[in-house]
């Protein structure tokens, strides 16, 4: 079964963080994803640049709109995912609450079941 | 030979020639990785160049030096390499027995199902890694990394090539049929048409569940297990409109249907229902069975299905299978007696907002007539489940019964 394990953050969370509770953020999610790879679990992850950088499309009468973004004006925004392929619900449960954000005020891990799936897988 | 029929005895002699292998060196490990390299160069050269006389002698052969090298490169095992490489290499030996071993060993009770699942299909079913990897679209990367950690974990927990001692050897078969079992239910619910690069799993489960079958005819359960993978196989055509809607058992074409599969099935149903014992998979092929027996749905023997839906829920209680019963019950009886057996099922924790019991709860419902209710749980059941088809399906059945 596969799961989107979704990363909230709230930047201002992230920024109040010391140097030392960022490093160990980072080594956490380090460990997690070597973990998830040798367990033949992970089928990617990505982390996405600043809220503040994204843009929102609309197109009306034919004419695309862009315009500055995030379209949810929110605390936290979607900060980053991990695709996982596992057992089931309960496992991809017990994996998000191996990840660091989890103990962290302000930052929310999200677990949804994936329904459909195209395109290439060995990107 | 065609590429199709020297894939066919690869994937025949494969299981065979790791057998032997293993039951040689013993490493499981490092056998499996020699067979299928000697598989893959198999796969390329015999369909240009031509089968050799013995292929299994050849496969052999092959796999035992690439294991000897694998060794030779492998300093720490210096000792053991001369020992590997002074052997004769081995004879071509019928190797079923073997066979049957290799899957006790893939399906480990320390595996997960989904890690047993990939191995099988890869040491028994003689799949390679990306071939499994299409089958469940997950990335080679993913399915590799799981499948060199299933092997890791057999090495670890010390087994031994040999069949299971006599005393856990029934509950390490009911291991190996499950694994059979999931192996088929996922090349069965998987989406049609769209993705025809991948192998065909329900197939590839029929199979290997006829090689365990011939290794053990009398095995009632095995027997069973065949039957209710071809009873439902035989429907695959009937299942789906062309566009991949789902058509449920009542609506579907039995015309469609595949005789041959069928008769074959209804064989083995009822010669394993001969047997002192009755298991799991026997019940559910006769029920598959019972349903293959009717001209039409509306000529279905329902108290048949429902006397054997009551043994398998005495037998293996499951929530799912009073579900089963549920439908069974309101055919035979009435909406409202499956309406009733459902209400016991509302206290179950492992039910609570399944979509199974929502869809079937609303399909009873809109049976007894209540469209409003209908609609309400057809319109929950089709959010709750992750699968598209159904999903589909579902919202078809609520606009159907819309107030």
């Amino acid at each position: 079964m596969k799961f989107l394990i979704c990363m909230h953050v709230n930047p201002a969370v992230l920024d109040a963080l010391t140097d030392e509770e960022k490093t160990a953020l980072g080594a956490g999610h380090g460990a997690f994803i070597e973990a998830l790879k040798e367990s033949g679990e992970l089928i990617v992850t990505q982390a996405l640049a600043d809220p503040s950088q994204a843009v929102v499309v609309s197109v009306r009468n034919g004419q695309p709109a862009v315009t500055d973004g995030p379209f949810l004006e929110s605390k936290e925004y979607l900060g980053g995912f991990y695709l996982i392929d596992c057992e089931d619900k309960e496992r991809a449960i017990e994996l998000a609450a191996q990840i660091p954000d989890t103990a962290i005020a302000g930052l929310g891990i999200e677990v949804r079941q994936v329904m459909f799936s195209d395109g290439p897988l060995d990107t | 030979m065609t590429t199709t029929a020297v894939e066919d005895l690869l994937r025949e002699l494969a299981p065979q020639v790791l057998g032997g292998l293993v039951r040689r060196h013993g490493q499981f490990e490092g056998c499996e990785d020699a067979v299928q390299e000697a598989v893959l160069a198999a796969a390329v050269q015999w369909p240009a160049e031509g089968v050799p006389d013995s292929p299994r002698g050849w496969l052999m052969t092959v796999a035992s030096r690439r294991l000897i090298d694998q060794l030779r490169s492998d300093h720490a095992r210096r000792e053991r390499e001369s020992a590997t490489a002074a052997e004769p290499p081995p004879d071509d030996v019928p190797g079923t027995d073997d066979t049957l071993v290799l899957l006790f060993l893939c399906c480990h009770p320390t595996l997960t199902p989904a890690s047993a699942t990939a191995l099988t299909l890869r040491a028994v079913g003689g799949l390679t890694t990306a071939e499994i990897a299409r089958a469940f679209l997950v990335p080679e990367a993913t399915m590799a990394a799981r499948i060199s950690r299933a092997k890791q974990r057999i090495k670890a927990a010390g087994s031994t090539f040999s069949l299971p001692a006599d005393a856990e050897r029934a509950e390490r078969l009911r291991v190996v049929l499950h694994v059979l079992y999931l192996i088929f239910n996922e090349g069965y619910t998987a989406s049609s048409g769209r993705d025809l690069d991948r192998p065909d799993l329900a197939r590839e489960a029929i199979r290997l569940t006829r090689m365990v079958r011939a290794q053990l005819p009398d095995d009632a359960e095995v027997t069973g297990l065949l039957a209710l993978m071809l009873l439902t196989h035989a429907r695959r055509e009937a299942r789906t409109t062309p566009a991949g809607e789902l058509v449920p058992l009542d609506e579907q074409d039995r015309g469609r249907w595949d005789r041959a599969l069928i008769d074959e099935g209804t064989e083995l149903a009822k010669a394993s229902l001969a047997g002192p014992a009755l298991g799991p998979y026997q019940l559910q092929a006769a029920i598959a069975a019972t349903h293959a027996d009717a001209a039409t749905a509306e000529e279905t023997n329902w108290r048949q299905v429902h006397a054997a839906y009551l043994i398998l829920e005495r037998i293996a209680p499951n929530p799912m299978v009073t579900l089963n019963r549920a439908v069974a019950l309101a055919e035979a009886e009435g909406p409202q007696a499956g309406l009733a057996l459902l209400a016991t099922l509302d206290g179950d924790e492992r039910m609570a907002g399944h979509h199974r019991l929502l869809s079937v709860r609303a399909h009873l419902l809109e049976k007894a007539g209540d469209a409003a209710a209908a609609y309400e749980h057809y319109r929950r059941a089709a959010k709750s489940t992750a699968s598209l088809a159904e999903q589909r399906y579902l919202e078809s059945r609520a606009r159907r019964v819309r107030p």
